[in-house]
Parts: C-alpha cells; sequence; structure tokens
C-alpha cells in the first residue's frame, strides 16, 4: 500500500477549517520537526483520516466524520503556523 | 443557488463534463463546466465523488491540468484495479455530470511571483500538475527558466507529449523511459536516481525551486537526491500518488 | 441530492442467498481493501511477543515460537468494515483467546487490545472468549501479510472490522471499559454491525 502525503486531504482540511490548511507549517509535539501539513504522511479511507509527522509518525491530527459532524484532534501538534490569506479558494 | 457562497468554505459542486481527449491508450483529459468555479491555480487538485443508482459512492482526488484562467480539465488514468479510473477513462461521456470539489490544495502551488529557476521531476501521471504549471509560466509570460524530468514506463505511455516538445524558450525537458525505449533512443533508459539527477538538475548555488510528483516510492526518492545534492529542503515540494488500486 | 453517475457501480458479487448475510448498510467486495491508521509495522519475527497485561505487570507472555505451538483452527467468516464493505467467506487460522486467556487468572470484565504502531480497541471479555475472536497468523492459505496486519492481528468477526486490530500485540485487562483509538473518536464502544453501531450513541 503506497502511502500518501497530506495534500490529499486538503480538500477534507479546507472543509473542516474553512480555509486552506496544507501550507500550514505544524509542530510535532512528539518530535519538534515544523513541516506544512501537506507534507505529512496520510492515512486515510479507513473509519477516519490520520496525518503523522513525517519524522517520527507521531500522530499529528485525526479527524472523523460522525453522524454529519466533523471530530478533530489537533493534540499531536504543538503549535500551527499559518500564512495570512489563503482565505479565498482560487484566487491569489 | 451560488456554489460556494462563502469564501473559504468548500462545497460539493456539479461539473458537466464538456470535452475528453485521450492522451494515451490508458490517459483520458476531461473538461469540466463548472457553474460557480473560483478560479484555481496550477498545482491544486479537485476531489471527484461519484454516486451510483444504489447510493454507493466513492470520492478520489485529481490534479488540474490547466493553468490558472484556463477552463478546469483533469487528466486521469485508467488503473487496472481501480474502482473509479476506469470509469472515468472509459464511461464518461460529454454531457454527463460529475460532483466535484475544488480547487483545493495550497502548498502544491506554483504562482508566478514564486519564480525560479523551477526543477520539475514527475513520473507517470505525476506529470499532471507539473504541465500546469508549465502552462501558467506560459500563459503568464514569465521567463523563469525550467528544467523538467519525466519518467515514464515506454514512450507510448508519456502523456501531453506534442504539447511538452512545443516547449522551447527556457524550457529544457529530459526524458527517462524505464520499461522499454523505441530503437535509437539515445535518452536515459532508468530509474530516476541521484546520479541522474546530479546530471540534468539546477545545481543547488542557484537556490532552484522544486516540484516532484508521482508514485510515493518515486517521490521519496527524488525528493531525498535533491537534498543530499543541497537542495533546501523548504524548497523541495512534493506531492505523492496513490500507488495501485488507490484510485 | 448528488446526482447519480450512470454506469458507475461498486465492484461486487452477491453470492445467491446471500443477501441476509450483508449487515445493514454494508456493500459486497471482491476485494480486500487495505485501510489503517498508520505505517504498515515489520516487526522481526525473532523480537515478536503476545503479551497479556494487566496495568504494567505482564502476566503471561509468548515468543512466536511458542504461540505456533499453540493449538490453532481454521475458520471461515464473514467480516465487516464500518467504512460499508463486507467479505463472505474469508478463511484465516489461529488461536483462540480462550487459549490464551485460559491461562491467565484474572477477573477483568474488558480488554484493550494493543498493537505495534500504538493502535488500541477495546471489546468486552464476553466477546473475545467462548470461541468469538482469534489472534490469526494466516490469511487463505499463506501467512498473514503485512498490509493486512501480519504476523498476526486479532479477529473478531461478530463485530466491525475496526476492533480486529492489525499487528495486534497482546490484551490488556481492564475492570471498565475504556475507549481505544477510533472510538476516541466518536466510534461506537461495542460496534455491533447487526445493529449498525458504527458511532457513539448509535
Amino acid at each position: 500500500m503506497d502511502e500518501l502525503d497530506g495534500n490529499e486531504a486538503a480538500g477534507l482540511l479546507q472543509e473542516v477549517f474553512g480555509r486552506e490548511m496544507t501550507v500550514a507549517a505544524a509542530t510535532c509535539a512528539s518530535c519538534g520537526t515544523v513541516a506544512p501539513i501537506g507534507e505529512g504522511r496520510l492515512y486515510t479511507g479507513g473509519p477516519g483520516t490520520v496525518i503523522r509527522c513525517r519524522t517520527c509518525v507521531a500522530v499529528l491530527v485525526v479527524i472523523t466524520q460522525v453522524r454529519g459532524r466533523y471530530c478533530v484532534d489537533l493534540m499531536g501538534i504543538r503549535a500551527l503556523d499559518m500564512p495570512p490569506g489563503n482565505m479565498a479558494p482560487g484566487g491569489a | 443557488m451560488e456554489g460556494t457562497a462563502v469564501p473559504g468554505r468548500l462545497t460539493w459542486q456539479v461539473a458537466t463534463v464538456t470535452a475528453v481527449t485521450q492522451e494515451t491508450p490508458s490517459v483520458r483529459t476531461i473538461g469540466l463546466g463548472v457553474p460557480s468555479w473560483p478560479g484555481h491555480r496550477a498545482g491544486q487538485h479537485l476531489d471527484v465523488r461519484l454516486t451510483a443508482e444504489d447510493g454507493y459512492s466513492a470520492e478520489r482526488s485529481y490534479s488540474i491540468a490547466s493553468a490558472a484562467g484556463e477552463p478546469v480539465a483533469i487528466t486521469v488514468e485508467r488503473l487496472a484495479d481501480g474502482e473509479v479510473s476506469p470509469y472515468l477513462t472509459e464511461d464518461l461521456q460529454v454531457g454527463d455530470q460529475l460532483e466535484i470539489r475544488g480547487p483545493v490544495g495550497g502548498y502544491f502551488v506554483w504562482e508566478t511571483a514564486d519564480g525560479g529557476p523551477l526543477l520539475l521531476v514527475g513520473g507517470g501521471s505525476g506529470i499532471v500538475p507539473l504541465r500546469a504549471i508549465l502552462r501558467q509560466r506560459e500563459h503568464s509570460g514569465s521567463d523563469v527558466p525550467v528544467k523538467l524530468l519525466y519518467s515514464a514506463r515506454a514512450l507510448s505511455e508519456l502523456i501531453y507529449r506534442d504539447e511538452l516538445d512545443g516547449y522551447h524558450y527556457g524550457v529544457e525537458i529530459t526524458y527517462t523511459l524505464t520499461r522499454e525505449q523505441p530503437a535509437g533512443w539515445t535518452g536515459y533508459a532508468r530509474r530516476v536516481d541521484r546520479a541522474l539527477l546530479a546530471e540534468i538538475a539546477w545545481p543547488a548555488g542557484k537556490d532552484p525551486l522544486a516540484y516532484v510528483c508521482g508514485p510515493t516510492n518515486f517521490v521519496e526518492t527524488v525528493a531525498g537526491a535533491l537534498v543530499a545534492l543541497g537542495y533546501e529542503p523548504g524548497r523541495v515540494k512534493t506531492e505523492r500518488f496513490g500507488g495501485t488500486g488507490g484510485r | 441530492m448528488s446526482p447519480i453517475s450512470h454506469g458507475f457501480h461498486r465492484r461486487h458479487t452477491v453470492p445467491d442467498g446471500a443477501a441476509d448475510r450483508v449487515p445493514p448498510g454494508q456493500y459486497l467486495t471482491d476485494g480486500f481493501p487495505v485501510l489503517s491508521a498508520g505505517p504498515t509495522p515489520h516487526t522481526p519475527l525473532a523480537e515478536w511477543t503476545f503479551s497479556v497485561r494487566r496495568g504494567p505487570l505482564t502476566l503471561k507472555s509468548w515468543t512466536w515460537q511458542e504461540f505456533q505451538e499453540l493449538p490453532a483452527e481454521t475458520v471461515t467468516v464473514d467480516i465487516h468494515c464500518v467504512t460499508r464493505w463486507s467479505k463472505l467467506d474469508t478463511e484465516w487460522r489461529g488461536v483462540s483467546v480462550d487459549t490464551l486467556l485460559d491461562q491467565v487468572e484474572h477477573d477483568a470484565g474488558y480488554v484493550m487490545a494493543f498493537s505495534d504502531g500504538g493502535y488500541t480497541t477495546d471489546l468486552p471479555l464476553a466477546d473475545v472468549t467462548g470461541g468469538k475472536a482469534r489472534v490469526a497468523f494466516s490469511y487463505g492459505d499463506a501467512p498473514l501479510k503485512p498490509e493486512h496486519g501480519g504476523p498476526a492481528r486479532l479477529l473478531v468477526p461478530h463485530l466491525y472490522f475496526w476492533k480486529s486490530a492489525k499487528w495486534v500485540r497482546g490484551l490488556e485487562l481492564m475492570d471498565e471499559d475504556k475507549p481505544g483509538f477510533w472510538e476516541t473518536y466518536g466510534y461506537n464502544m461495542y460496534g455491533d454491525p447487526w445493529k449498525e453501531q458504527r458511532y457513539q450513541g448509535d
């Protein structure tokens, strides 16, 4: 099974957070690596979506959808830095 | 009814197939008419959702093959054991409808202002977002120099060959055919490795911006090699496509 | 209302008389989808153990060698994933959890199955005993492949398949039920496919 990266979850993340999230820089709470969410290791298609740190494999994000509501866990992220703007889906 | 009434809020929209172009025997480009399309950037993708008559649904993501300002199009490769790709590459016809969500993605995006020099490395259908980037550069009149390395199994599997061969100014394209080569082929005939990249990629000293897209193993090998060649990790952008059976 | 994609259909076959073997909301699959929450671990067999724990205390542990010497059985069962695919007549070989727990004295009411990579899932003791559960190491007539949970996974076919923990390394005995990985994120603590207990509150 080939492992994908956070890019494939861009649609889900944008639905959940209301903005583009793959460029957001996440600091892994386990190992301290800082990397864009788009670079994370993505596990999806199962009961939920899991994004893991590319360096140490610790869980960064878990998203499930329960009866139409999103359950989101970001506890694996110590800090999240997002560039300003990026609000419009296609605009500059 | 408006599609995306709130900026940033994504919703599923109904798109209509406006054109289909057979690129290779197993690859098709699908042009889409989307009533409330907000515009997209080169490198972004969109999510597709198919619903069967019994309510079963499947979702997949496909890179957008066109530049900002061009009509939306996706290029889909038929995977042998795929569930969605055989439908999109064989059954779907002009006039049919699809649900799509997008555009999505912000990490694997190139805008003219991002500059270069650009190194684009694609494996198989990983060429799709890179082609969007090339079109973006062309349409914006950018003179950023580009080197494209495109790995495919055979000549017959190269997507957009004629279009790529049409780029001359500031675009240098290298192909490598890994499984079979035509008689008289003098180009590369092996999988992309560090030695190959060392020969054709921009030297790290030029502070290049790299986009690497394709199957996971391909991306890992190439990205690792570029960093080993001195590329700034933050300037090596990666997008991994599923391998077998993913789509 | 989603537009119907004419001609699109899932890959499946429904054997004669099988309709009553498919729980509500499920579809049959010919394949065997590979879904997980993390990378496939590759623990060498020389380092593999299966343990029964109570808190920090290991009550009993088996090496791979010792595990292979336990009585094993072959079963053919239907399996149901909460993502809506079901697969009929899957054949597995494994050691019954009864065989393992019979070697331990305890009064626990629940277990937490734990796996390489950190995955966990909770089950009532009654649902892993009485012949209802196995630690399976073969699928079809081959050793269980890593992407499907090999070298060994828990097999509890009467519940949704997220309870059949891949890469299982042991059971932790508990007095009270506690949520495992997916249960923490909203999935049902029990998971009976025939009652469609997918989420908390179902």
